[in-house]
């Protein structure tokens, strides 16, 4: 029971860190980007090919594939979606399909469509048990919690006590009044994006022992990317975060429990809540 | 006669939803196909059904503006119906057809109710999550759809009782033109209709909408359960034609390719589904001919260009660039 909680959370953890990036661009721009998925699934085979073919300590990947995604992100961002800001959804959500599609195909092509397997440093791989193996943690669950939730740490803190953090904020609810205001907007949509692309990247490289790691893992998760984002709002990070957190151990509970069921559980939980409220589970009335 | 604006307006309406020779000549010809190119029947058959699919989502997508990412729920909701009532009930399959009609009708005015509040995203996601729980329940419940081996062992009787379905195709490709025929003029009638335009008005301008008295929810309620309607018939014909239904009409790769095709030709104009469906199968057999693995590559490729170059203006090149 309480094993299953804590790997909810380990679950739930992540996919906030993968999913994060996509709230934040989606409030700040308004822009639906099908293609987040694309820079984890960048940020894991960097690690995996770092690890098996440099052999390259996991530590250090870690921050590498953080750096390189998002400067993929950052370039994407100033040669492509920048073009795409003003134009109607459809054309958005075409156009990071296809950006996806390609992804896949690509990856396919280089690495082979076979799952790829990462060994884990020893010292992440035990496992201790607690109350007589009423709560067993995986030591890698563990490190990933933390991480996780250190990154959250500080992101809340960039957000709500930085000058970065509150023009961000002025942007994402008034991006014209903010630019009227002397705030380079631009700047500040290429970092946000940009950040967005190496956390995501971050979280592919952690996450790709727990979710597997294929080609097809933009198009694979890409529905819980999204779910996290709509269910948590697009307004503060914490929605997202419960969101994550919720649809993290539902998932793990689910399958544990009602195996028969799959994902089922955590579709129709969505559909619910989305009736009930449509702008997200913790977003304030009136948000965009 | 003195031309008041009101009557001008008018008749350019009315203009619009006249028959031009074009498309009478356009339709003798898709008709007669399946018959002068016997060997190519098949391919005709796919190309009508996919058409009809996205004349589908032309009503949801094009005419009331909604972006749907889970419209293949309603084509393989359709195509599992009429298969399972060919294998239980009877095997007729103009019965068959109706009966997957009427349930995915009955489908779409339930999902109606989900996409009338929020945000495109919010649409987005119901949409595509309606899609996935139908995925994952066809999956589970592998007594009633024999799960991811797909239902096997649909057998057809002669259409009418006389015409058999063929390992050529012509009946089922003549079949299957018929429906997306006769489905076609109920819908180019309907999107003429004051009803049509008043769901445009919706897509063009809601707040305005309401405001002149239209009962905005009510109206896009109804084109969704329209939309439906044609996508279950499609699936209905898709099984019905290969006698096999099978997972992966829910994927998420169905509706995303009918959304290209959609695109291709045009978006919110009926031609653009059909020629759009054409193009886009034309476009699959000779990349998937080249490199069969990697053919989504190409089409993503496509996708971007497509959009960043400007829908509109795809085929016209000397207005590239400009604004």
């Amino acid at each position: 029971m309480l094993t299953i909680l804590f790997d909810g959370i380990a679950y739930g953890m992540l996919l906030f860190i993968l999913a994060v990036g996509l709230a934040v661009t989606m409030g700040l721009m308004n822009f639906i980007n099908l293609a987040h998925g694309a820079f984890a699934m960048a940020g894991g085979y960097l690690t995996v090919v770092l690890m098996q073919r440099l052999d390259v300590p996991f530590l250090i990947c870690l921050p590498v594939s953080f750096v390189v995604t998002g400067l993929m992100g950052a370039f994407l961002e100033r040669t492509l979606y920048r073009r795409m800001y003003q134009k109607p959804h459809l054309d958005q959500v075409l156009f990071s399909i296809g950006l996806a599609f390609m992804a896949v195909s690509s990856v396919d092509y280089v690495m082979g469509s076979q799952q790829q397997i990462m060994q884990l440093p020893e010292w992440l791989k035990g496992r201790t048990e607690w109350w007589d193996g009423a709560l067993g943690m995986g030591h890698y669950r563990l490190f990933i919690i933390a991480v996780c939730a250190a990154l959250t740490v500080a992101l809340q803190f960039v957000l709500s006590s930085t000058r970065f953090g509150s023009q961000l904020r002025a942007s994402v609810d008034d991006s014209r009044v903010a630019a009227g205001l002397g705030i380079n907007v631009n700047l500040i949509f290429a970092l946000t994006f940009a950040v967005g692309s190496g956390l995501a990247g971050l979280g592919g490289a952690l996450g790709a022992e727990v979710l597997g790691l294929d080609p097809t893992f933009p198009l694979k998760f890409m529905v819980y990317f999204l779910i996290v984002v709509a269910v948590g709002g697009t307004t503060s990070i914490t929605g997202p975060l419960l969101a994550a957190l919720l649809l993290g151990i539902a998932d793990v509970a689910g399958k544990y429990y009602v195996p028969k069921l799959g994902a089922f559980i955590v579709y129709a939980l969505m559909l619910l809540i989305l009736l009930w409220r449509p702008q997200g589970l913790f977003s304030r009335q009136g948000g965009k | 006669m003195k031309v008041t604006p009101s009557s001008h307006f008018q008749s350019q309406l009315l203009q619009a939803s006249r028959w031009k020779w074009q498309e009478w000549v356009g339709w003798i010809l898709v008709f007669a196909a399946p018959w002068a190119l016997p060997s190519h029947a098949l391919i005709v058959n796919e190309m009508a059904i996919v058409a009809l699919f996205a004349l589908s989502l032309d009503l949801v997508l094009g005419y009331a503006g909604i972006v749907s990412l889970g419209h293949a729920a309603f084509l393989g909701f359709g195509a599992y119906a009429s298969a399972l009532f060919a294998k239980h009930v009877m095997p007729d399959p103009v019965i068959g057809l109706v009966w997957g009609m009427a349930l995915t009708t009955l489908l779409g005015a339930l999902c109606s109710a989900t996409i009338l509040r929020g945000s495109d995203l919010t649409r987005l996601m119901v949409t595509l999550g309606m899609a996935l729980i139908l995925l994952e329940l066809a999956n589970k419940l592998d007594w009633l759809t024999g799960g991811s081996d797909g239902l096997q062992g649909v057998l057809m009787a002669p259409l009418f009782g006389r015409f058999e379905f063929d390992l050529m195709g012509q009946t089922a490709a003549t079949y299957s033109l018929t429906v997306l025929f006769l489905l076609f003029l109920a819908v180019r009638h309907w999107v003429h209709s004051p009803m049509g335009a008043t769901v445009k008005a919706i897509r063009d301008n809601r707040l305005r909408a309401s405001a002149i008295g239209i009962h905005a929810n009510a109206k896009l309620a109804v084109v969704y359960t329209v939309a439906a309607c044609l996508a279950g018939a499609a699936g209905a014909l898709m099984a019905q034609t290969t006698g096999f239904a099978s997972l992966d009409v829910f994927a998420l790769d169905r509706s995303a390719d009918v959304m290209l095709m959609l695109v291709i030709g045009g978006v919110g104009w009926l031609y653009g589904g059909l020629l759009g469906a054409v193009a886009f199968k034309f476009m699959h057999d000779f990349i998937s001919s080249i490199t069969p693995q990697y053919w989504t590559f190409w089409i993503g490729l496509f996708l971007v260009v497509l959009v960043l170059v400007g829908r509109d203006k795809l085929f016209k090149p000397w207005k590239w660039g400009r604004p």
